[in-house]
């Protein structure tokens, strides 16, 4: 009954974050958001829409009206694989792409992201690595994954990385750049100056479920 | 003779290796000096920007302040990207960095705190673009030795070399690559998935809908009678060639078909050993071997 009636997708007005638009909107260019007609061209260019649980032309609506928790918890902006097809074609000349982006982030720093999948945790993965070592490895940055997600899973995956290891195309040596210390400098001067602490879970996110 | 510095990315280290193998046999035989870019750190790719934007702009940053140093003794900054999501990455944090001054008062700060800095010279640039665009038609046709005649390409372009920015080719129809595979003599198929998403990283992370994005791309180049795939980029190579037993699991008829860089096939043209060019280490085997050009007169 309660499926039908929809009544979990209602929100009321005080349920409704009226500073979590402009919060999307603070990127460069992001106050194009608020000139959406709502034609659907963006849900129409995704190749992913079929599959996300709001369009994306729904996404920006309830961006704009406030449902920060619905939006920040949904799988829509994991799914987006950044091909920017929403982003040329906007008639509005909205950055869709840059808005998944916007809203990612703040999933990841409040800790809102759906947790088992896959995609927000190859996101942390690989942010730790290139954070330490300046570089990503292809082969640790997969086997960290589906030890973090599921692995059953990759023991179907057994059958590519051997043919991709046998082939030279996987190697087990760790990537790191020369100067660490120089890029360390770069990030953490950021950090310090500019950046709001973020949650603790950022940047251990993946291991409380490992 | 012109020179490029040359930025390989993480996947083109490892995943992509033949790209890397094939692009700089190509740029040898056609006498471009390329040297890779000293201690270059990742570009940040889509999974950087989900955490954390500035970073990621200072990440890319500190590649153009290296290139910058390091290209002194080059007389330009063309920094040459082959992969497409690196590409892109770059492109996108130089385009920030030169039109939104408050981000990039923040690198800067960030960057001097290393010594580093940032002037504005560097330049991004595809392969595609310099193979197309730098080079005259001649100077490629010269040097084909083996014409691929009766090789029938489909040309795939994928996201973000067009996408957001079309920095060198048409956004809906770009037509570099078709271009270098005409005057290779190759024969190009017309289709309208060019531009089409491949799945990105979903293929390994989301296997249910990534393949079936890269799926649909092949069903349509079988479906042409294509002999091969043309790519330029690591992911979308991956993507459409080592998933294809998966896909044969899954959908049960999946597609069997060559995929390689548009460099392998520029170097198969032009003669250069299969080794050289990564060719060895396909999971599809592209087999052809086109017959040697006759010489006028000889």
């Amino acid at each position: 009954m309660e499926k039908w009636l929809g009544w979990h997708k209602i929100r009321y007005e005080s349920e409704l974050d009226k500073d979590f638009p402009n919060q999307i909107a603070s990127i460069p260019g992001g106050d194009k958001l608020f000139n959406c007609i709502q034609c659907g061209t963006c849900s129409g260019m995704c190749p992913l829409s079929p599959y996300m649980d709001y369009t994306p032309r729904q996404l920006i609506a309830m961006i704009r009206a406030g449902f920060k928790g619905d939006v920040l918890s949904s799988y829509t902006t994991w799914l987006c694989a950044s091909c920017y097809s929403c982003t040329v074609e906007c008639p509005k000349e909205i950055k869709l792409t840059d808005i998944m982006y916007a809203a990612k982030r703040l999933a990841i720093r409040e800790g809102v992201y759906p947790k088992r999948f896959p995609i927000p945790v190859l996101a942390n993965e690989f942010f730790k690595s290139v954070e330490n070592r300046g570089r990503s490895t292809e082969s640790w940055l997969l086997v960290n994954l589906f030890l973090k997600t599921n692995p059953l899973k990759a023991l179907k995956q057994i059958g590519l990385g051997w043919r991709l290891w046998r082939s030279g195309r996987l190697s087990a040596k760790r990537e790191s750049v020369r100067r660490r210390g120089e890029l360390q400098s770069v990030l953490k001067t950021l950090e310090k100056e500019y950046m709001v602490k973020p949650k603790e879970e950022l940047v251990s996110a993946g291991e409380e479920d490992a | 003779m012109s020179s490029y510095l040359y930025y390989p990315g993480c996947s083109l280290k490892s995943t992509g290796r033949p790209y890397e193998e094939s692009m700089l046999s190509v740029f040898r035989a056609l006498n471009l000096n390329i040297i890779e870019l000293d201690d270059w750190n990742c570009c940040g790719a889509t999974a950087y920007m989900s955490v954390s934007e500035l970073k990621a702009f200072a990440l890319c940053a500190r590649n153009f302040a290296l290139a910058e140093s390091q290209s002194d003794k080059l007389g330009n900054a063309d920094l040459v990207v082959p992969c497409a999501a690196c590409y892109l990455g770059l492109n996108k944090a130089k385009r920030y960095l030169d039109e939104y001054p408050d981000i990039r008062e923040k690198i800067d700060t960030a960057l001097a705190a290393a010594n580093l800095s940032y002037n504005n010279h560097v330049r991004i640039r595809h392969p595609l673009d310099v193979l197309c665009n730098d080079l005259k038609e001649e100077v490629l046709t010269d040097k084909v030795i083996r014409p691929l005649e009766g090789l029938k390409v489909a040309c795939y372009y994928g996201c973000q070399i067009v996408r957001p920015y079309a920095d060198f080719d048409d956004q809906h129809n770009p037509v570099v690559m078709d271009k270098i595979m005409h005057l290779l003599g190759a024969e190009v198929v017309d289709w309208a998935m060019k531009t089409r998403c491949c799945g990105g990283s979903l293929t390994g992370t989301v296997q249910e809908v990534g393949q079936r994005l890269s799926y649909a791309i092949l069903k349509d180049a079988v479906r042409r009678g294509c002999d091969v795939i043309a790519t330029a980029c690591p992911l979308c190579q991956f993507n459409l060639e080592c998933y294809q037993k998966q896909m044969q699991r899954r959908y049960g008829d999946g597609p069997n078909i060559p995929v390689a860089y548009f460099t392998q096939l520029m170097g198969v043209a032009f003669g250069i050993p299969n080794q050289q060019l990564g060719l060895h280490r396909s999971f599809v085997p592209f087999s052809y071997s086109p017959q040697p050009k006759e010489v006028a007169g000889g």
